[in-house]
């Protein structure tokens, strides 16, 4: 019987015959964690009396929740955590480089990798066919130490897609529609692995969006197959030595499969207040929002602001619409800037800020108000995420978000010229 | 085994689909060095009034997903340090069981139906069976994976590390 992904790359990095359901040890590619896990992970690592790292230079710390830091307590924790990689060795990315899981991306990620972070949406590697998974502050303290940890091999679900996506509608739109679908713990413990025709066509950007939000179904890993897409992106940044075919048996065995035709598809919304409360966005029409949010490690990437940028162009905000607009590194931005998209956002009334999570988790920089209805590009919608548990949140594309800045409303894209 | 085979409590009843951020929210991130602080928020989106009843040895019960969303360990602490003895829920988002387990908090998945708030509740963990001393209901509960039970004995990950240098499995 052959292997799925997941069996595949954990059985060759644990150096066993993995099975779903087996429990494997295996030695981990990259270990990181952020600002707002990272200070319980040095904790958690110091209480071991375990003195030096198994592995500094695939150890990161990455400042992105809360920077610039808005309060003393988070500015304690940004010298706490530059102490420890100095202490260590270990490497660490500064507020303003960008979100941890875009950085993974842009610099680490390879195919076959196994790569852990204290950050639930570490996710996001699977784009790049890694498999990459998030965990708490303790796994990650041990995977410092010991460069190593264990996994149950998942169960693993086969989502094939086909088909042409019509126009405004995009990979966002079908990862809405496939939480929806599958439902938020449809896929708790398991792998969703992505097949079919349509993947060959997506960019790297597209296939990070997706396996960004398989969290948002409880899977652990959300993995595309390498390609020659995977080999021009780690061309593209300067490390085509590490390509490598990773791809499952044709005889792999799933627990579950979902067949998705994108031709069918049109620009969806998650609703208040989970993400797999999903409808198509004209269902919504009518529905005012207050702000409107363009970033995250779901939709920040180039590819998103040079969607927003095409239908903000030459237009402006609605009145009583505030947009903000995070690129979600400083390649994205410096690129963005470059390109124009920047300029044409600015001067559609956006509000641009840093690179890093900004407004995604209600910590600062977009706080909502009681009452106050956001629409995000974002990736979870959970009462007081956004910093007010009297708030609402609608998740949505980068076109449907551009929309609604112009019409101050929910509004399929597809409407506006 | 370091952590107690029998837990005995109230029960606190929750819904479905229990998020991280409505366990401690995103806007608390600042008292995350400043855990006494941080626990007096536990819970607050989902029962603002929990952190003032829940006393030590209660346990929350809840129904599908408890535990959704992010990675941050400090959700399954300040449960941890609000006195809370164990969860009972229908089933638990993965990255929070895996965080309950290493601090030493008992995650027990069965047919929580059969319990309401404010139940009287004593689960036998080496027996593996929970009594309803309310209604009198008696349930079972699914077994952990080895490794985990291993760390949960140990009263947590990092004790379990200390102890065996590695893991066991
Ligand atoms: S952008 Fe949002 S979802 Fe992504 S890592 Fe930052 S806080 Fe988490």
């Amino acid at each position: 019987m052959g292997k799925t992904l997941s069996e595949k790359i954990l059985s060759e990095k644990s150096g066993t015959d993995a099975r779903a359901g087996d429990i494997v040890i295996a030695p981990v590619d990259l270990v990181f964690a952020q600002d707002t896990t990272g200070p319980l992970t040095i904790r958690q690592f110091k209480e071991m009396k375990h003195s030096s790292l198994a592995n500094p230079q695939r150890t990161v710390l990455f400042l992105d929740h809360a920077v610039p830091s808005p309060n003393r307590q988070l500015s304690n924790d940004h010298t706490f955590l530059r102490r420890f990689a100095e202490e260590t060795g270990c490497l660490i990315f500064e507020g303003g480089c960008g979100i941890c899981h875009q950085l993974v991306a842009e610099m680490f990620a390879s195919p076959g990798d196994i790569i852990v972070g204290a950050d639930s949406h570490t996710v996001t590697a699977g784009g790049l066919g890694a498999f990459a998974t998030g965990m708490g502050s303790s796994d990650i303290a041990i995977v410092f130490a010991l460069g190593k940890t264990w996994f149950r091999v998942p169960e693993s679900f086969k989502i094939t897609i086909e088909g042409r996506f019509p126009r405004r509608v995009g990979a966002k739109d079908l990862v809405l529609h496939l939480i929806g679908a599958l439902e938020a713990d449809g896929a708790t413990y398991k792998a969703l692995e992505f097949d079919g025709g349509t993947i060959a066509r997506m960019t790297i950007s597209d296939r990070l969006t997706i396996a960004n939000m398989a969290v948002e179904a409880g899977a652990k890993v959300g993995i595309f197959p390498s390609d020659g897409v995977t080999r021009r992106y780690l061309t593209s940044r300067g490390r085509v030595n590490k390509y490598k075919a990773v791809y499952p048996d044709v005889d792999a065995e799933y627990e579950r499969a979902v067949a998705i035709d994108v031709a069918e598809l049109e620009p969806m919304v998650a609703v208040p207040h989970t993400v797999d409360s999903v409808v198509p966005a004209r269902m919504l029409t009518g529905t005012k929002v207050d702000q409107v949010f363009i970033g995250t490690c779901t939709n920040g990437r180039l590819e998103d602001l040079a969607v927003a940028a095409s239908i903000l162009k030459s237009k402006k905000c609605h009145p009583s619409v505030r947009l903000l607009v995070a690129p979600a590194s400083q390649q994205v931005l410096t690129t963005a800037l470059r390109a124009g998209y920047i300029e044409t956002l600015i001067a559609a009334g956006a509000i641009l800020l840093p690179p890093g999570c900004a407004a995604c988790f209600g910590l600062h920089q977009g706080v909502l108000g009681d009452n106050e209805v956001c629409l995000s590009t974002a990736n979870r919608n959970f009462k007081g995420r956004m910093g007010n548990p009297d708030a609402s949140i609608y998740l949505a594309s980068p076109a449907t978000a551009a929309a609604a800045a112009i019409t101050g409303e929910i509004t399929d894209p597809r409407e506006l010229s | 085994m370091t952590s107690s085979t029998v837990l005995k409590g109230k029960a606190f009843k929750f819904g479905d689909d229990i998020s991280t951020d409505h366990i401690i929210p995103g806007r608390y991130s600042h008292l995350r060095s400043n855990l006494s602080e941080l626990a007096k928020h536990v819970m607050e989106d989902a029962n603002p009034n929990f952190a003032h009843k829940v006393a030590s040895g209660d346990l929350i019960v809840a129904g599908k997903n408890f535990g959704l969303g992010s990675s941050r360990e400090h959700a399954a602490l300040v449960i941890k340090l609000a006195g809370v003895s164990g969860i009972l829920a229908k089933s638990v988002a993965r990255i929070f069981y895996r965080n309950a387990i290493n601090q030493g908090l008992p995650v027990l998945i069965c047919d929580t139906d059969k319990i309401d708030d404010g139940d009287e509740i004593e689960v036998n963990l080496s027996k593996g069976e929970i009594i309803n001393h309310t209604n009198g209901a008696c349930l079972t509960f699914g077994k952990l994976p080895r490794v985990m039970l291993n760390i949960l004995q140990a009263g947590g990950l990092i004790p379990y590390i200390r102890e065996y240098g590695d893991f066991i499995i």
